[in-house]
């Protein structure tokens, strides 16, 4: 490749940089707090909501995300033009648009919806680790204080949680940037989908190897983010 | 004089375990009550059942005149958690909140809890700090205070709620003997303040400098009671004195 459509390639890869981000950011966003309830449905004493909290987990952290992004993809088109679909589902299913526009939001939540009940069950078990790890003693010592459960958890708990789990999920979050690459298999138009189309386009292996490049600065953002994050928590012990 | 507690007929199992067996004792208002007694005597069972960190299996309990426990098992949530508020407890290994400052430890719950306008926690904290001699430590992190002064911290952040009789888990069992002297001459300022307290100890000497009543408890039972005098004496049975020589030897 010339230097010319080395650059032009560059700028390229910039704008499918952003819908990249889009999955990425708002998979965080959903993932975190959805991660935090299942990890207290999991830790619920009620045995069959904790069990199914569990069976849930087990499935998203024991099959392959590519799997389950497929199959939340097609679940729609197969289940509606399934001959024992119940009526009202196909109704329902039917309003669904797969086609032009529609069809391009209709993916990306479709996505989105993957990578968020997947990485929410990972992050579940981070999440656990770390409320499972707060000494006995701070309920106590709150409970004698005359705090209710909801502010002992949010003030005494969930602060010291956080602190705990910032390392663990900070590996989630990087293989996140990079598991996003994962939506190319659907078509959506990410840096992956433009690396691949332009690799074939000029029988080239630059545009992979930029690709690469982007991750890889995406990925190393974050270690610095989460670096300064941990330090800036390390106020105390 | 008011009782501040009154204790009877106290139960408590742990599966097949009977840790408290028919416990009965009084707390008058202003009294310093040591309990002493071998590891696993029930002591701290005991305490925890007063502090409800447990829930007692039977016996009644009653604080500052007002029923906790009947025959008719425990009262109502809010009875219970009122009742709480007037109970305090210092804990062996503290148990401050290491993610707060700890001005912030002992406003916290003043502000949270009892709804105080935040400038008057702050201002009872500090005072109850220099009281404590940490005035200079109230910006600082749990984690930077030694032992001695975080078991400080930890008396300051009960006294917050101005219990009516605050109880001492084995408060100097963390520390190294240097620093248990700190914790003990803050206890003896309270005592002289008139403080009601139920302390489980086992410093012997403090029990029988500043205890008004020593309760030895063993089995889940209270052997003996009675003034140090007469715990510390030659009068004391058999079992007691034995316990005792192993402390003076």
């Amino acid at each position: 490749m010339t230097g010319e459509e080395t650059l032009h390639l560059f700028q390229l890869m910039l704008q499918y940089l952003l819908p990249t981000l889009k999955l990425f950011g708002f998979t965080l966003l959903y993932a975190i707090p959805l991660g935090m309830i299942v990890a207290l449905l999991k830790m619920c004493r009620i045995k069959p909501i904790s069990w199914l909290t569990n069976l849930y987990i087990l499935i998203m952290r024991g099959t392959p995300l590519l799997l389950q992004i497929i199959v939340v993809y097609y679940s729609v088109p197969t289940l509606r033009s399934n001959a024992h679909c119940p009526e009202f589902l196909r109704t329902l299913l039917n309003t669904v648009e797969l086609k032009g526009d529609a069809g391009t939001v209709y993916m990306f939540r479709m996505i989105l919806l993957a990578f968020v009940l997947n990485y929410a069950a990972y992050f579940a078990e981070i999440f656990r680790g770390g409320i499972e790890s707060i000494p006995k003693g701070q309920y106590e010592a709150a409970g004698m204080l005359g705090f209710s459960r909801l502010q002992t958890f949010f003030r005494i708990i969930l602060p010291q949680v956080v602190k705990r789990v910032i390392p663990a999920s900070s590996n989630e979050v990087i293989t996140l940037v990079k598991d996003t690459s994962l939506a190319y298999a659907m078509g959506y138009m990410e840096i992956m989908y433009i690396a691949k189309k332009q690799m074939t386009t000029f029988s080239s292996l630059t545009p992979l190897f930029m690709a690469g490049a982007f991750y890889f600065v995406m990925a190393t953002l974050l270690t610095i983010g989460f670096g300064f994050v941990e330090k800036k928590l390390n106020y105390y012990k | 004089m008011a009782k501040m507690l009154e204790v009877a007929n106290l139960q408590k199992s742990f599966g097949d375990l009977s840790v408290l067996k028919d416990i009965t004792f009084d707390v008058n208002q202003g009294e310093v009550i040591a309990v002493i007694g071998p590891s696993g005597s029930g002591k701290s069972t005991l305490l925890r059942c007063l502090t409800q960190l447990e829930h007692a299996d039977g016996g009644t309990i009653r604080v500052c005149e007002e029923d906790l426990l009947t025959d008719k098992g425990y009262k109502d949530h809010k009875t219970v958690r009122s009742i709480r508020l007037k109970t305090g407890l210092v804990f062996q290994n503290f148990n401050l909140f290491p993610h707060m400052t700890v001005l912030r430890n002992i406003t916290e719950a003043p502000v949270c809890v009892l709804k105080k306008d935040k400038s008057e926690a702050q201002k009872r904290a500090m005072e109850l700090l220099s009281k404590m001699g940490l005035e200079a430590k109230a910006d600082a992190y749990p984690c930077e205070l030694s032992g001695g002064q975080q078991q400080r911290v930890s008396i300051a952040r009960a006294l917050a709620l101005s219990p009516e009789i605050l109880f001492f888990d084995e408060p100097t069992s963390a520390l190294d003997p240097e620093l248990t002297g700190e914790i003990l001459k803050v206890i003896k300022e309270l005592a002289a303040e008139g403080m009601t307290m139920v302390i489980v100890t086992h410093e012997m000497a403090f029990a029988r400098d500043v205890a008004d009543r020593v309760i030895f408890m063993e089995g889940g039972v209270i052997v003996e009671q009675g003034a140090p005098s007469q715990l510390f004496g030659e009068n004391a049975s058999e079992r007691v004195q034995q316990f005792l020589s192993r402390f003076n030897s």
